[in-house]
């Protein structure tokens, strides 16, 4: 969580020094949300997420070099410099992407919990979505079909009060978003996604019922984005400077739990101070570590988008009369000349 | 064997071959499927490889690309080419691009059949042939059948390729009959066009349904006319095989493009464009045209007929093209 909380804004300072492009959503705010309901999956099972993905994949276990490599586009980064903020991944840790089209990693997911389930192993997807998801097609589709096949997939809405600059209230017409779980005889369960205790508590056991009894689920988080939608967004156009600070008096997710350990005795304010270094010395670490990292060769533009054998035969003759450019651009290094 | 049967051998085979390949889509499993395409393969293969889907093509199109990228060889049948426009996003955004964006870390190993065609007055929302949106798309392989002997091949192929290929039936083709190999191992690669009739005075360039017709016409202007026009099959619209159709045109000097849907930004302004700039010095005369009329497919079967690309349009355009005829 402390990792996640100096991770973002040293991403929105690299952003304004533009050695980060592109669009970058920082999920300041939300860490109890992410690492809990991260912390619940084993190993083998999957994680897919939408483009507010930098703390999930902090979380899975990818680098903080291989997440901060990525944003600066480098060859070092986890999808090499091709995906940027909004596409990171690590099929190792069965991380299968965050995905920049509202609520398309739904269908994808659910895919993946089809293909566990035509398998005998005890695995679960988890897939992230916001809010604002859960008002598009996909959403519909996805609990569907899940709910039809019986696929061991919890569907995770990270509901942190607004879909961009339009809060829930105005834009969901059953606000109560765990309470659509019902239309598909789905269980569906609202938790405050602030307590990591109670986020933990709840993905295990939605987590449990998905691996052993294929049973999809519906976990709703309420949390909170101290940040705006994006970087580019101040996020003060529809709330206030006042909401904002509220939360982070009264609901700051870290703060509840700092409190939480030390009044355990399970850590001492100094302990915390310890902790909170070690993750700023992280963070400056892959800044560092991305800088070093080579830009991705521009001779290798063409390499990975077909992956067949094949491909260099099976294209060999598109390039009479191509458009300009190819022959040395597009085909020099990714197909055979 | 007819183009239908040659796809559910196509099928079979594969199903059989490798436990990793299952069939998604609407009624494809108990009702049989709505062409008949997969008929008989649930009795053999069961529910959980042979599996119907709810009417939710966004959703199972997208289900079959999260398959895929899990390890699954996911074939999903979208009953006509009109009803992808729902999953359009999870093969263009997704699907097309899974592979580059996650930097060669992941693929996706899947398969879309769907029939394109029309002229059974299906009218405007059923008569659609758009397959050059898909052939427009990096990370996307688009491959159009124009008989029998093709349709096993390639969608075997298609099934044996690590990334994503949309297999275009044609529906006025499900039953034309022709020679299939049995061979369990038979497949067309995929980005070879093949001359399907020889010929030294015209090329034409036409795939999918429009291929039956372009052949149809050669013989006319062969019996009528004395002309010999090659026909070249592009089978794949991408990869597109332009080396073959620019040997053919350095031959014969003239060439003619068909197709089923709207010219229009489509397959046929592309050959056009590659064929300009590779055969400048070769032609003859200006690279002609035949597609549908621009306009949505109307009901009325004088209309329907007056908007198809039929045989009168692409032999007024072959004399066209041949200097035999007025330009259009």
């Amino acid at each position: 969580m402390l990792l996640i909380r100096e991770f973002e804004p040293e991403a929105e300072r690299q952003y304004k020094k533009a050695r980060i492009g592109g669009y970058c959503h920082l999920a300041t705010g939300q860490e109890a949300a992410t690492v809990g309901a991260v912390s619940a999956l084993q190993d083998d099972d999957y994680l897919l997420a939408s483009y507010r993905d930098h703390g999930l994949a902090l979380a899975r276990g990818v680098s903080a070099r291989a997440v901060m490599a990525e944003l600066f586009g480098r060859v070092d980064g986890c999808a090499h410099g091709r995906g940027g903020s909004m596409h990171l991944l690590d099929v190792g840790r069965n991380f299968l992407g965050g995905w920049g089209i509202v609520g398309g990693q739904m269908p994808v997911a659910t895919g993946v919990a089809l293909s566990i389930a035509r398998g005998d192993d005890e695995q679960a997807v988890l897939c992230e979505l916001g809010d604002g998801a859960t008002n598009i097609g996909a959403w519909h589709e996805s609990l569907n079909l899940a709910g039809v096949w019986r696929l061991p997939i919890v569907f995770l809405v990270m509901n942190n009060v607004y879909g961009m600059g339009t809060s829930v209230e105005r834009a969901s017409a059953e606000p109560e978003l765990y309470k659509r779980a019902a239309a598909y005889r789905m269980r569906g369960e609202r938790v405050d996604g602030n307590d990591l205790e109670a986020v933990i508590e709840a993905s295990e056991e939605l987590l449990a019922n998905a691996r052993r009894d294929r049973e999809p689920a519906v976990l709703e988080l309420m949390t909170y984005r101290y940040r705006g939608h994006s970087v580019a967004d101040a996020g003060l156009a529809y709330r206030t400077k006042d909401e904002i600070s509220d939360h982070r008096a009264e609901d700051d997710p870290i703060e509840l739990l700092g409190r939480k350990l030390v009044e355990r005795e399970l850590v001492d304010e100094d302990g915390l101070e310890e902790l909170r270094a070690r993750a700023k010395e992280k963070v400056k670490d892959a800044v560092a570590f991305a800088e070093d990292s080579d830009a991705p060769d521009v001779d290798s533009l063409a390499e990975h988008v077909y992956g067949d054998p094949a491909y260099q035969e099976q294209f060999a003759r598109m390039r009479p009369g191509s458009p300009f450019g190819e022959t040395t651009l597009v085909f020099e290094r990714g197909l055979s000349s | 064997m007819s183009y239908r049967e040659a796809l559910r051998l196509a099928l079979a085979e594969e199903l059989r071959r490798d436990e990793r390949v299952f069939l998604m889509g609407e009624e494809v499993g108990v009702f049989e499927g709505s062409y008949k395409v997969t008929a008989g393969l649930l009795d053999e293969f069961g529910e959980d490889r042979i599996r119907d889907t709810p009417i939710s093509e966004e959703g199972f199109v997208g289900a079959a690309v999260g398959a895929a990228m899990a390890g699954q060889r996911p074939v999903v049948e979208i009953m006509t080419l009109n009803f992808i426009l729902i999953a359009m996003d999870q093969i263009v955004n997704h699907a097309a691009k899974i592979r580059y964006m996650f930097g060669g870390e992941a693929g996706c190993p899947l398969v879309i059949r769907t029939p394109n065609g029309a002229g059974n007055q299906l009218t405007a929302q059923h008569s659609q042939s758009f397959e050059g949106w898909f052939a427009h798309v990096p990370g996307l392989k688009v491959v159009a059948p124009s008989n029998p002997r093709d349709a096993k091949g390639l969608l075997k192929a298609a099934i044996r390729d690590e990334d994503p290929v949309l297999v275009i039936e044609n529906l006025p083709i499900y039953k034309q009959k022709g020679e299939v190999p049995l061979d369990e191992d038979f497949t067309t690669p995929i980005g070879r066009a093949e001359i399907a009739r020889e010929g030294t005075d015209l090329t034409i360039v036409p795939h999918s349904y429009a291929t039956v017709r372009a052949l149809k016409v050669a013989e006319q202007l062969a019996s009528e006319h004395e002309i010999e026009a090659e026909v070249v099959d592009l089978r794949s619209l991408r990869p597109l095989d332009v080396e073959t159709v620019a040997e053919s045109v350095a031959r014969t000097n003239r060439v003619l493009c068909v197709e089923e849907g709207w010219p229009s930004y489509g397959v046929t302004a592309e050959i056009a464009a590659r064929v300009q700039h590779a055969c400048f010095d070769d032609l003859d005369a200006p690279v002609e045209r035949v597609g549908m009329a621009e306009v949505p497919m109307p009901y009325a079967k004088n209309l329907e007929n007056a908007t198809l690309p039929g045989e009168d349009k692409v032999l007024a355009a072959a004399l066209a093209t041949l200097d035999m005829g007025p330009r259009r």
